[in-house]
């Protein structure tokens, strides 16, 4: 199954809910156009909604990380919501779960952005 | 002498997405198949998805004219999965570490990190051209044989 992207706007947070499979070829190139449209209409403040995510490999891991960079670089915050245990192990295991701002609960999440 | 519970299978394919989709599917039948529990066998299938887009990426660089070969063999101890590419070689020494601080927010080069992680072996072959990687997970005592 490939990735869907559905884009929602929460107290000026823009909260991107992906579902599927976030892998080379299928999500990744999904993720990095999302994170691009959001920045290009102004928005910087980013929550990625992992919860229904089934599936990530190293390619998709990598998006994640770039993502991340691109929006910190252009002064913004991102944010991961509701990691499956799949996708909290493969964080843990690439060192990468203290790098990203990992929220298991959406209202705590958007009140974390900086106002 | 011949393992009388080993079997082997063996794939010949394209450098396509297709080809990797499915190399991981075939890895999660087999192992499921030899016995693995089902926290261990989604393992097995990211590690051998990771060796598959290596070898079709990173070895063969999508070329149409180069394959890579997959082969599968199960035996009484071991599930055993060899994938090979026609690429210019891999020196598995000079891949960074993607922990290393210097690595941590780089977009790629958490393949073979991943891969080692979640095998019990791993080992790489240069076949001059291309290079051959054997993975390999040990059944546990609690596994039924095949």
């Amino acid at each position: 199954m490939s990735m869907k992207v559905q884009t929602r706007q929460v107290d000026g947070v823009t909260i991107l809910d992906l579902s599927g499979r976030i892998t080379l070829g299928e999500g990744s190139v999904t993720i990095r156009d999302a994170v691009r449209d959001v920045l290009g209409k102004g928005s910087n403040k980013i929550l990625l909604n992992l919860g229904d995510i089934t599936y990530i490999d190293s390619s998709g891991i990598g998006e994640l990380v770039s993502a991340f960079t691109t929006v910190k670089n252009s002064g913004g915050e991102l944010k991961l919501l509701n990691l499956t245990k799949k996708v909290h192990d493969l964080l843990q295991i690439t060192k990468l779960y203290t790098v990203f701002d990992i929220k298991d609960d959406e209202a705590t999440a958007i009140s974390a952005f900086t106002k | 002498m011949a393992d009388s519970n080993s079997s082997r299978v063996s794939f010949t394919l394209d450098s396509s997405l297709d080809s990797v989709n499915k190399i991981e599917l075939t890895a999660e039948q087999i192992a499921q198949r030899a016995g693995f529990d089902e926290d261990t066998i989604p393992h097995i299938a990211m590690a051998v998805r990771e060796a598959a887009v290596n070898a079709v990426l990173h070895g063969n660089s999508y070329d149409t004219s180069k394959h890579i070969v997959a082969s599968f063999e199960t035996t009484s101890d071991s599930l055993i999965i060899r994938i090979a590419d026609q690429g210019p070689g891999l020196d598995p020494d000079k891949v960074p570490d993607p922990l290393a601080p210097e690595n941590i927010l780089r977009g790629s080069g958490r393949g073979i990190f991943l891969i080692k992680a979640f095998m019990d072996e791993v080992n790489f072959r240069q076949l001059h051209p291309g290079t051959e990687l054997t993975l390999i997970k040990h059944r546990t005592p609690a596994q039924p044989g095949t």
